[in-house]
């Protein structure tokens, strides 16, 4: 397929702009100017249309089909949240309007923010942070805060963090200046408490903790962890990733955290858009509410306001008062549940565990215990044996008409497969998959070739990830003109058997 | 192409996969078959700078694969006076030939007695069949 | 519940196949002094319809541009956005895909953002782009974190004609990243070359902004060589609408473009989400935070696309990462690869050169004395109102006219001065209506 550079012919335009008459452009001094041209590309609007149209024909999102990303909750993403997310009231409103102007949005995110403090079992909310990264940042910046406010920051030089964590929760670490001690998870799949009690001293600032883990399961021990780290001074912050398992049935606060980040783009059906936006809210217990960012949305009266009048406060983690457009679809879904919130993480449970029982005695199951809303499988035997590893079950999934589930995380299980259904498919679905996968151990043992080569049926075959790191290149080059009369086309393979 | 499996008996090795020629009072440093196995084909090689301290068990560069990174861990102390620069240009050399061409960096020792710690090819092999 | 597709019977037959006897059994391992007991303090679950009276509602209680003329700009701004970006971005194969970890699932995803990038490039004369930091603020932090590590310094300056939230929010990040933060002063408006050199004396980076947060051409070419010279990574924070008219960054000597890419494509929505940009020279590719996305080959010699150099990222390095970065702003940098696409190179200088003639126009029409009268200006410019100028805009509005924004919020002295944007949506007849408003 073309790259947009590759449509352009010179003099063709899509945009036609207004031009008011009589009015000339004052002169910018000559090294400031422009000396050359960007080389965008230049295509009339049908032309447009059709390679960005063709693009999307080449992707695959939860509205095609079954998408059981672990750890990424891909729920589906209600349609009426784009609606109302679009309503010019809300589209076209100026982030520097004047509080007067902009009651509305000040109300949504105060209710929004009131939803969450209940969900979280805890006390106040920033709404500021850009995505779950920047959550877990602004966490790590109000503890150094907070222990600063003691005297305390010098000493506490360390957070705790699980081996099964996200990648995102050490390089968090290391953004806010703290040192990363890590703690082993047991064979039961929850933290190790001995290791635990080894790490954690008086130079310790917190625990940064996953609950249920990237494992899928439920630290049965969360309130010992919780009384180790209060009795030494410190703190625990919940990755809030996995929230979908617990809404309704169980919340952080209560569990003994501090500091909690949502996922509005897991959890609260804000959609992916292929890698973002997303929202990554914070809830905090009461001691740690001076320090979150400025400004904070506060009643006053029968309206709202922006108060800036915050001393304590870390400052600011992103511009205005967080992606606002996120906060109307989040808001949105969760009106359509309410008080309900918890068949949600029910079903998200059930949909997990009745998989997993479908699919435990072809994989090999490392932990065995119910999951939570996600489990991990391990093709480790399927590789000894028949030398399939996890990339090659992701590929053939393909084939079958998935988006293949996470590979290669969590680190502590080799060739990991980790599988979120989310609450929203049907059992239908879960079925289709789950004999999907069944197939798949087949043909493991008895036409292994098809898992080496697959996918078959995508737009492009295996790419060589190996080139592109060993010598990047990250955009188009004008000057290299690729004869794409010499690619090969898109040819269809070993289609895979629908309804096994 | 990667080599075949292969554990030289002249060298001496540690535990972190690394081996070491001796010679003289300098030492030629590389990765094992079995770190470049486990990593897959390298891509980045990023070596220490010519002049550099190394220090045994600390790292003195880093290897990359498309999905993994490892630091390179000295087995023997001393000051590099060369860095092997036709791996930075093609760091799959480091798989092809993890002991000739895909050696890492030449190093003066400063302490020649560190040697007797290192593995014989026989007890770092029982170490790789513990693994 | 629309939401959930299982009704009884799935759920009882599933039950049976896990071997368990209910969903409360699901949860077992929860200790009880955990557990909630009682149902979510939240409303009634309410109907699509009910969702959408209630949503219309709040947003009803919001004062648009649209609903007035307005000329607030100071770092968000109300262009055109072409109807294709809707178009394509609201199509579910983009809004609801995930990351392209999975390359040959998502070849759209990663040829759109390859396209981004070279676009992105081309605007700011660099050779490496991101696939989008968060917005334009923290676009600021990642170039503080990129020049901290390439130099080994732990001082940057800011110009204070930097955008204050983009100041506030490095200063934000700055203690986590071991750094010291010092500000030079703006000199009638625009920033004074040998003052940045001599700050710049042991920093890791200086970065300025272009055009300015008042709307004035910085000297910027001497602006790059003063931290040049003192071995400070020169960071431009550009407008990429002024791009069509404004010398590249990387022409006159940046090591890193940063921005806020808002005003191309994405709606003004209270602030966000919108997308910011980081840019650099190919030194720096292994430095740079975030997705990058790069051309290979299939196994039979199809050209595609993938992610690339992932070994910086978290999910890899993880305490080493150039960024703890995953989730980003693809989808409304998509947007701004259509919005650029649609304007083409023609487009683009037009848009600026619109712009500007505008803005000139309404600083005729209105008559007020400028702030920095002997500076060129883009599309912004600082008026003296005489008196506070929140209440010139309290006035102003119950007239229908938005008519900037108050330079005194961020600077000292400046209570009289107002901020004054003017883009290609403002007509000849709201310039008229603005200089009317404040007439009086």
């Amino acid at each position: 397929m073309k790259l947009v550079f590759e449509r352009s012919r010179p003099g063709r335009r899509a945009a036609d702009l207004p031009r008011p008459e009589g009015l000339a452009a004052p002169e910018i001094p000559s090294e400031l100017r422009r000396s050359q041209p960007p080389r965008l590309p230049e295509l009339p609007e049908v032309e447009l249309v059709r390679h960005f149209t063709e693009l999307t024909t080449r992707n695959f999102g939860i509205d095609t089909g079954f998408y059981p990303l672990g750890s990424c909750t891909m729920k589906y993403n209600p349609r009426v949240n784009e609606r109302v997310a679009a309503l010019p009231g809300f589209r076209d409103l100026h982030p520097h309007q004047d509080e007067e102007g902009s009651q509305g949005a000040l109300e949504l995110m105060h209710e929004l923010q009131e939803m969450l403090a209940e969900i979280t079992g805890l006390d106040a909310v920033s709404l500021q942070p850009a995505a779950g990264s920047q959550g877990e940042l602004t966490g790590l910046m109000l503890m150094r805060a907070y222990f600063a406010d003691r005297g305390e920051d010098e000493r506490r030089r360390k957070v705790v963090v699980a081996d099964t964590a996200h990648g995102t929760n050490p390089a968090s670490v290391t953004m806010a200046g703290y040192e990363l001690v890590k703690v082993d998870t047991d064979a039961r799949g929850n933290i190790d408490l001995d290791d635990l009690r080894a790490k954690v001293d008086d130079e310790t600032a917190g625990l940064m903790l996953t609950n249920p883990s990237t494992l899928g399961l439920f630290d049965e021990h969360i309130e010992e962890i919780a009384r180790i780290y209060h009795k030494n001074g410190g703190l625990l912050y919940y990755d809030g990733a996995n929230l979908n398992a617990v809404c309704g049935i169980s919340r952080p606060g209560d569990m003994g955290f501090d500091i909690v980040h949502i996922n509005l783009h897991k959890t609260f059906s804000q959609p992916h858009g292929g890698g973002g936006p997303g929202g990554g809210p914070i809830a905090v217990r009461r001691q740690l509410e001076p320090y979150l960012p400025v400004p904070a949305v506060v009643p006053d009266g029968n309206r709202f306001r922006l108060d800036y009048d915050r001393p304590k406060s870390i400052g600011k983690v992103r511009a205005f008062t967080g992606p606002f457009g996120v906060f109307v679809r989040s808001y949105a879904f969760m009106l359509a549940w309410g008080r309900e919130l918890r068949t949600m993480s029910e079903d998200a449970v059930l949909n997990a565990n009745y998989l997993l029982a479908r699919l435990k005695d072809a994989y090999d199951l490392p932990y065995d215990r119910l999951c939570m809303h996600e489990f991990v499988l391990s093709a480790r035997t399927l590789k000894r044996e028949h030398g399939i590893t996890a990339l090659d079950v992701a590929k053939r999934l393909m084939d079958y008409g998935f988006h293949p589930p996470t590979i290669y995380f969590p680190l502590v299980v080799p060739e990991a497969l980790m599988i979120e259904p989310t609450e929203t498919e049907t059992k239908e679905t879960l079925d289709e998959f789950a004999d999907a996968m069944l197939a798949i151990a087949r043909e493991a043992a008895e036409e292994p070739e098809v898992l080496k080569t697959a996918p078959h049926n995508r737009p492009v075959k295996r790419l060589d990830e190996v080139k592109a790191a060993k010598r990047a290149v990250v955009r188009y080059r004008f000057e290299e003109h690729p004869d794409l009369a010499q690619e090969p086309t898109a040819g269809v393979g070993a289609e895979a058997p629908k309804g096994v | 192409m990667a080599a075949e499996e292969s554990y030289p008996d002249e060298l001496r090795y540690h535990r972190e996969h690394d081996w070491a020629r001796i010679e003289d009072g300098e030492a030629v440093l590389g990765i094992t078959w079995y770190a470049q196995d486990a990593l897959g084909e390298l891509v980045h090689y990023e070596p220490p700078e010519e002049g550099a301290t190394v220090t045994k068990d600390s790292a003195y560069g880093e290897v990359e694969s498309v999905k993994a990174v490892s630091d390179v861990i000295s087995p023997l102390s001393g000051e590099v006076i060369e860095v092997n620069q036709a791996v930075v240009d093609a760091p799959e050399k480091v798989n092809e030939d993890p002991y000739g061409d895909g050696w890492l960096v030449r190093i003066r020792l400063t302490d020649p007695s560190e040697t007797d710690q290192l593995l014989t090819v026989e007890a770092y092999q029982e170490l790789l069949s513990n693994q | 519940m629309t939401y959930v597709s299982l009704t009884d019977a799935d759920r009882t037959e599933m039950l049976e196949t896990i071997g368990v006897a209910s969903i409360d059994e699901l949860f077992r391992d929860l200790p009880a002094g955990v557990r909630l007991g009682r149902a979510l303090d939240l409303g009634d679950p309410l109907s699509e319809q009910e969702i959408v009276e209630r949503l219309e509602d709040l947003a009803g209680r919001n004062t648009p541009a649209g609903e007035e003329t307005s000329f607030l700009g100071a770092g968000v701004y109300d262009h055109y956005v072409t109807a294709i970006v809707d178009a394509i971005l609201e199509r579910g194969e983009f809004l609801t895909a995930y990351t392209p970890y999975q390359p040959e699932m998502s070849q759209g995803v990663l040829q759109a953002l390859f396209e981004y990038q070279t676009v992105i490039c081309e605007l700011t004369g660099m050779d490496v782009s991101n696939a989008s930091g968060y917005d334009g603020t923290t676009v600021a932090a990642d170039a503080c974190y990129i020049a901290k590590h390439a130099t080994g310094r732990a001082k940057v300056v800011l110009a204070e004609s930097l955008n204050p939230q983009v100041r506030q929010v490095v200063r934000t990040y700055a203690p986590g990243f071991g750094l010291e933060v010092v500000d030079v002063p703006h000199r009638e408006g625009v920033t004074d070359p040998e003052e940045l050199r001599a700050a710049a004396e042991d920093a890791a980076c200086v970065i300025f902004q272009q055009p300015n947060f008042f709307g004035c051409l910085e000297p910027a070419p001497d602006l790059a060589a003063a931290a040049n010279d003192a071995g400070a990574l020169a960071v431009a924070h550009v407008d990429p609408l002024s791009l069509g008219v404004l010398e590249a960054p990387g022409a006159y000597g940046c090591a890193i473009a940063i921005g806020e890419g808002q005003g191309a494509g994405n709606a003004l929505s209270f602030g966000g989400p919108h997308y910011g940009f980081v840019a650099a020279r190919e030194e720096f590719t292994r430095r740079m935070p975030g997705r990058i996305i790069g051309e290979t080959t299939d196994v039979d010699g199809r050209r595609g696309y993938v992610l690339t150099l992932q070994t910086r990222e978290q999910h890899i390095r993880r305490e080493k990462a150039t960024s703890n970065i995953t989730t980003n702003q693809t989808l409304l940098a998509l947007g701004g690869l259509i919005q650029l696409c649609w304007l083409g190179p023609q487009g683009l200088r037009e848009l600026g050169e619109t712009c500007m003639a505008l803005a000139e126009r309404a600083k005729e029409r209105v008559g007020l004395p400028l702030v920095f009268p002997d500076r060129t200006t883009f599309k912004e410019f600082a008026i003296r109102v005489g008196r506070p100028a929140v209440e010139v805009i309290r006035e102003a509005r119950k007239q229908g006219v938005h008519p900037g924004y108050p330079l005194g919020r961020d600077y000292e002295g400046m209570d009289d001065a107002l901020l004054v944007a003017v883009t290609e949506r403002r007509s000849l007849d709201d310039i008229e209506a603005l200089a009317e408003v404040l007439a009086a």
